[in-house]
């Protein structure tokens, strides 16, 4: 069973979608290693090393996750896991910004996929499929 | 009704306790100094002869059962994976195994690290990483470095389940000594002590009471069954749960200042409020930590170490005393009590040092977190506000007439706000030194043990 890292980052407590994304991925036959909300880089990092998983999934809906997720790609390399997918999603950065830009900010620190508000959990789940298998 | 003669071969002295079932009591205690180096029945025939003479003669008992944390108690090597993960899950198995923990490694081992091993005399490696279904190359690897190095000590294996067939063939390979159980970690943040701390139990049982001179006693007593620490743990558990219809104390802290570490034991739940958002890796209710640089005699010294110029040069200036000086004294001598008001003077404030230190590292901790839904609360560690008792033990705490500073010093204070200190415990002392002993007692009469311990645990 694929290992997949969920967690909400920051300063933030925003606790049912991350519960619906545990199910969902959960029901589509992952291990999902969720650590909650208020989770750090490190948290993430730590549990993806302990678990194996080739995913780390990111939430953030308070709209501080530009800054949040700053430097996580340089942390993963650092911590050898340099090769993990790390996606993100939620109300990642505040105000009334072209997501497209926002996609390329975070694409260019090092994301692999970038959803924005109001995206739903099943259309995640087909890129994880495509991205890890099944 | 049933006699019970318990004994405690501490490193310094062998300790008897005798307990008679008929009046629920202990009837003596009697002390001598342990003879490890020799011939450890020694100090045990010394001891005995002075309980018979307070007994007024000999006394058949029914059954003679000791622990021990003689020669170096037991000195274990805890390895895993990520530092506050597996590594942090592989030290509290084995603090509540009541081990020693002076080697601690993460991620890959080195040859430097494996050789450690060897020259610090490591009594047993327990090797961990990976959660169930997780990381399988590190523990391989570790696994094949212990064996090139050839470790002679016993190998637990409490890792990534998904493995046991690989490190079994490791194991066998390379000729090591080794056990398979359970992983300390199953999944992240989740804590699985026991069955890794029963095989490390059975193997203390096992062979390490015989490399350590101690099973030559076995002929005159029935068994050594525990670390001596574990039986202080198994104690203080059942003080605070309770047996039968004899109430327990509820949540509890057992503080145990010695002369080479100090011990630290809280007996809870994790959390007490349901405004705070846990962290962590999961805590165990009966937590043990030991402070190996923290103690009256041998790890005086470390007490001072961890202090600036300045502040040593504070407590110099308001003591009127040269700390530095006293601490090595101490290190030097670690035999002598004091018999001055000066040394008491000193002796009660680096205990109190002690207790507040070790207490800061065992203690949970407590964050304000400003989220737009408001401020939020992240704890890591075990929240101990509620503790109802923190108990004293330890040979400076029993004999100091300042004990209650002591233990005052675990505390709640104002400079440590972020701190989960017990707010306001009552203190209590364990005046005769019985708690090993009630451990011990626990294993085969538990509502006696715990009678005896409510009754001569003293209130100050």
């Amino acid at each position: 069973m694929k290992s997949i890292v969920i967690g909400v980052i920051g300063a933030d407590v925003h606790a049912v979608g991350n519960k619906i994304i545990e199910f969902t991925l959960t029901n589509a036959g992952y291990n999902v290693v969720n650590i909650g909300v208020l989770s750090s880089q490190e948290d993430f990092i730590n549990a993806a090393i302990e678990t194996d998983a080739k995913l780390i999934l990111v939430s953030s809906l308070y709209g501080h996750g530009e800054i949040d997720c700053r430097g996580m790609r340089d942390k993963c390399i650092e911590a050898g896991i340099g090769d993990v997918l790390l996606y993100v999603g939620g109300n990642i950065v505040v105000g009334k910004q072209d997501f497209n830009e926002v996609r390329e900010r975070f694409l260019a620190m090092g994301f692999n996929r970038v959803y924005p508000p109001g995206t739903s959990i099943d259309l995640a789940l087909k890129d994880i499929k495509e991205d890890l298998g099944d | 009704m049933a006699k019970y003669l318990l004994i405690d071969f501490g490193s310094t002295f062998t300790k008897l306790s005798a307990v008679d079932t008929a009046v629920d009591d202990v009837i003596a205690t009697a002390s001598s100094f342990t003879t490890v180096e020799t011939d450890i029945s020694e100090g045990y025939q010394a001891a005995l002869r002075k309980l018979e003479a307070k007994l007024g003669g000999k006394i058949v008992f029914d059954r003679i059962t000791a622990c021990s944390s003689a020669a170096g108690g037991l000195k274990m090597a805890a390895i895993g994976l990520v530092e506050e993960l597996t590594v942090e899950a592989a030290k509290r198995v084995c603090l509540g195994a009541g081990a020693k923990v002076d080697l601690v490694f993460s991620h890959h081992l080195t040859k430097r690290e494996t050789a450690l091993v060897s020259s610090e005399k490591i009594d047993i490696v327990l090797l961990a990483g990976g959660a169930d279904g997780g990381n399988t190359e590190c523990v391989l690897h570790n696994a094949k470095k212990l064996g090139e190095a050839g470790i002679k000590s016993p190998i637990v294996y409490a890792g990534n389940k998904d493995v046991q067939d690989e490190i079994q063939d490791i194991f066998t390979q390379y000729g090591l000594d080794g056990y398979i159980c359970d992983n300390v970690m199953p999944k992240v943040n989740v804590l699985n002590i026991k069955s890794a701390r029963d095989t490390i139990r059975q193997i203390f049982l096992k062979k390490i009471i015989a490399a350590k001179g101690i099973k030559k006693i076995e002929s005159e007593i029935d068994a050594i069954i525990l670390p001596t620490p574990e039986a202080v743990l198994q104690a203080a558990e059942l003080l605070s749960k309770g047996y039968l219809d004899e109430p327990g104390l509820g949540d509890i802290v057992v503080v145990d200042i010695g002369g080479a570490t100090t011990d630290m034991y809280s007996i809870c739940k994790q959390a007490n409020r349901s405004d705070v958002i846990l962290h962590g890796l999961e805590e165990p209710f009966a937590k043990r930590t030991v402070e190996g640089d923290l103690g009256m005699r041998y790890s005086a010294p470390g007490i001072v170490k961890s202090l600036s110029k300045e502040e040593i040069e504070f407590i110099n200036r308001e003591k009127g005393i040269d700390i530095e000086k006293e601490v090595d004294h101490r290190y030097h001598n670690v035999w002598t009590l004091p018999d001055n008001e000066h040394d008491e003077f000193v002796d009660q404030l680096l205990a109190e040092m002690c207790a507040y230190r070790a207490m800061h590292r065992h203690v949970g901790k407590i964050e304000e977190v400003f989220t737009p839904l408001g401020t939020m609360y992240n704890q890591t560690g075990k929240d101990l506000t509620e503790v109802k008792y923190v108990i004293g033990t330890g040979g400076v705490v029993i004999r100091s007439v300042h004990a209650d500073a002591i233990l005052s010093r675990t505390k709640k204070m104002i400079q440590n706000t972020n701190e989960l200190r017990p707010l306001d415990p009552e203190f209590l002392i364990d005046e005769l030194y019985i708690m090993a002993a009630m451990g011990l007692l626990a294993k085969e009469d538990p509502l006696t043990a715990l009678k005896i311990m409510k009754k001569h645990l003293k209130s100050i």
